[in-house]
């Protein structure tokens, strides 16, 4: 999909609707002999490949499961025992060892947090202007991805973030994206302004959106 | 869905209001208290409604006088919800205040208020509320009340009290 989430932050700052477009997104399992050559370390309570990239296995994935057995966090019932997923791999009697990892996802307090910066970011950047009555951000491109925010006037940000292909028509879409809201969350009488948006409804109009958006992009290629 | 303008009957709007006027006078002791009420029912409709306005309205930009408020009021938002528009009048020395002159009230076109009642009651003070509401989502303070009221026309006076600095998103100030 070219729309890879949606953000909608309140007018403090706070994530209150985000929609994630990501399919599922299988791992990588591999079968290793000892020593293991690719480096992890515990990050965030998971172990994660802090470095020695190979076949696919990039930094910040994390091991999700040994010889099929799943990780809770950096612990695995290994042999009958509770251990530390480190611990079972620098044993060298526990090998050949299959690993399965897993790419890094957002969890909803990252993307809490995350939203909060980007909200104080985005105040941050109207106030660095060089001449008056400067926006925040609008655009931000990186080498993989596009995000671009739409600020109403009553101060809601409606953030997309989407590939590189994604070019025409976000405007309209961050637009519709707000009619959306104003129908689905404003006018239903049991949703509190600013507070989290759960409703069905407005979750199938925003995929819907997003969809037709994708093959209206497809077309214009 | 819902992106989809719809049209109502004007009718049943109308009915619809008058069976809330008439209901609120039944359960509330005197039309002074149902005219708070109906102000707070409209302020409630008009934080929402500011943002349906904004949506579909991109022309509508963060309003910086009263000029522009009134504009924005007479000649887009109530054409919107009510089907007509309004003259704008009776500016003040300051420009800081300004009178809605609706001719034909779409609220009160099959209404005849009894006179025990028409001292007090302002039938159309959902407006008011609905006005205030909504011009506070776009950061500004305002008074709104109703001056005069007849049988077909309505004349609401807003009056602007500070903008709300406090909530004016950045890039906006």
């Amino acid at each position: 999909m070219l729309v890879q989430h949606v953000f909608i932050i309140n007018r403090a700052g706070s994530l209150i609707y985000d929609w994630d477009g990501k399919s599922d997104c299988t791992g990588i399992e591999k079968t290793f002999s000892y020593p293991l050559d690719i480096v992890l370390d515990i990050v965030d309570q998971k172990v994660t490949v802090v470095f020695g990239e190979r076949d696919g296995i990039g930094l910040r994935y994390t091991v999700s499961a040994i010889n099929g057995i799943p990780v809770q966090a950096c612990k695995i019932i290994f042999g009958g025992v509770e251990k530390m997923v480190l611990d079972v791999i620098q044993d060298e009697a526990n090998y050949p060892l299959s690993i399965r990892f897993q790419p890094p996802t957002i969890t909803t307090n990252e993307k809490i947090i995350l939203s909060s910066t980007f909200h104080s970011l985005y105040t941050i950047a109207a106030q660095l202007s060089p001449v008056m009555k400067s926006s925040g951000i609008e655009v931000l491109y990186t080498n993989h991805f596009k995000l671009y925010c739409y600020q109403s006037t009553t101060g809601v940000k409606f953030v997309v973030v989407g590939s590189l292909s994604l070019n025409s028509g976000v405007d309209g879409l961050l637009r519709r994206i707000y009619e959306l809201y104003a129908d689905f969350a404003l006018k239903n009488p049991f949703y509190s302004i600013d507070m989290p948006i759960r409703c069905q409804r407005f979750d199938d109009a925003i995929r819907n959106l997003i969809e037709r958006q994708d093959k209206f992009s497809m077309l214009t290629i | 869905m819902g992106i989809d303008s719809k049209k109502i009957s004007g009718e049943l709007f109308t009915l619809t209001y008058g069976a809330l006027v008439a209901e609120l006078l039944r359960d509330l002791e005197s039309p002074l208290a149902v005219n708070r009420q109906l102000d707070k029912m409209g302020y409630n409709i008009g934080l929402r409604l500011a943002d349906d306005l904004l949506a579909k309205n991109s022309q509508i930009q963060r309003c910086t006088d009263m000029h522009q408020v009134a504009d924005v009021l007479a000649k887009v938002a109530l054409r919107s919800y009510l089907g007509i528009t309004a003259q704008v009048s009776n500016w003040s020395a300051r420009n800081d205040e300004f009178s809605l002159v609706l001719e034909s009230n779409p609220l009160a076109e099959f209404v005849e208020v009894p006179p025990e009642l028409a001292q007090d009651l302002r039938y159309s003070q959902i407006l008011c509320g609905a006005i205030r509401g909504a011009l506070e989502m776009m950061h500004m303070e305002v008074q709104t009340f109703i001056v005069q009221e007849q049988s077909q026309s309505v004349e609401i006076r807003v009056k602007f009290i500070r903008i709300l600095q406090e909530s004016v998103p950045p890039g906006d100030d």
